[in-house]
């Protein structure tokens, strides 16, 4: 198969759970990414810390696991010192937007051109199943015995509001929209932002009584939407999938590199 | 139209969503809960069982239909 040289097999089987979305992630980046025929040379796929982070260790890029929540912030260093070449964040949504929510939000202003993924299993699955930024209310959780009072945060609306250039959504039962999303999101030259929905039967799933892993891939299949469908009218609880913004805007290491110049004429000026 | 198709049984964790979704029920779990083919002519190569499977432990080669 075509994407196994995209892949660390000596590790598999991997560690994540029966049924757990992020390897259906993982199968579907390295599918995007071999749709591009990239050059495992030129991606750089850099973690932080939880489940969803694990996944650096089974590709075969360069790959850098880091920091709870700064996965972004060791990233934009890569990215600054290399600009040619492609920085793809995998993060979960606890690691995104919790401990790594203001290197999210920053990350996204500066529009530096590295694609974040935020993983959203509505869950802490590696330390036993606390509740998450993005659990959102009226859920079970370790950390919530009697259901959660902590509305989430919308994804897309905070990385839109933040300042990111492409803002997506997928799931992980709509594969081939996912692949096709993430190609884009990293050909995108800009910050961008594709969050997938991506089931925890393990937790998750088993404190909401969500049924399997097969149960909740209907779930996906039944509780989401394409962007702009009349559905959402109706039903404003159905989740909107696809691309809701893509637009152009300068790009911080470009914008970094103008100045440098600047900096280099005017010091030449003087001496 | 399917070339090939191959389970890697000690990469499958036995989830069942390739069981739950494949269109023609081709998939079955074994008494040792791994994913098995068990009527591999009903196949229709739609890929969808490989694309989500999250074990990546099903692949598959689809040879160009000639009509």
């Amino acid at each position: 198969m075509a994407i196994d040289k995209y892949l660390r097999e000596r590790f598999f089987p991997h560690m994540w759970c029966a049924g757990c979305g992020h390897g259906t992630v993982l199968n579907a980046l390295v599918r995007a990414i071999e749709t591009m025929g990239m050059s495992r040379n030129e991606i750089v796929m850099v973690s932080g810390i939880g489940c969803s982070s694990r996944i650096t260790g089974y590709v075969d890029v360069h790959t850098l696991h880091t920091l709870h929540g700064r996965a972004l912030a060791f990233a934009t260093g890569v990215k600054l010192s290399k600009p040619e070449l492609n920085v793809i964040v995998p993060m979960g949504d606890g690691d995104a937007l919790a401990i790594g929510g203001n290197h999210f939000i920053h990350a996204a202003r500066r529009n530096i051109a590295i694609t974040a993924l935020v993983m959203n299993n509505r869950i802490y699955g590696m330390t036993g199943g606390q509740y998450s930024p993005l659990s959102g209310c009226e859920v079970l959780a370790a950390t919530a015995p009697y259901t959660t009072i902590d509305p989430s945060f919308d994804v897309v609306a905070l990385s839109v509001a933040a300042g990111a250039t492409f803002v997506a959504r997928c799931t992980t039962y709509h594969v081939k929209e996912m692949i096709d999303i993430l190609r884009q999101a990293i050909l995108h030259e800009g910050f961008s932002v594709v969050e997938i929905l991506s089931p925890c039967p393990t937790y998750f799933g088993r404190s909401n009584k969500l049924g399997d892993a097969a149960e909740m891939l209907r779930g996906f299949k039944e509780d989401t939407v394409p962007v702009g469908s009349a559905a959402k009218q109706k039903n404003p609880e159905l989740i909107e999938r696809g691309i809701f913004v893509q637009k152009e805007k300068p790009e911080y290491c470009a914008a970094y590199e103008k100045i440098m110049q600047k900096a280099r004429s005017a010091a030449g000026e003087t001496i | 139209m399917l070339k090939s198709f191959c389970i890697k049984r000690e990469w499958c964790k036995g989830c069942g969503i390739c069981v739950a979704f494949c269109p023609t029920e081709v998939l079955a779990l074994d008494a040792q809960g791994k994913a098995t083919a068990v009527r591999l002519e009903a196949c229709i190569a739609c890929e969808q069982c490989a694309l989500r499977c999250p074990d990546l432990a099903i692949t598959m080669q689809i040879a160009e239909r000639e009509d």
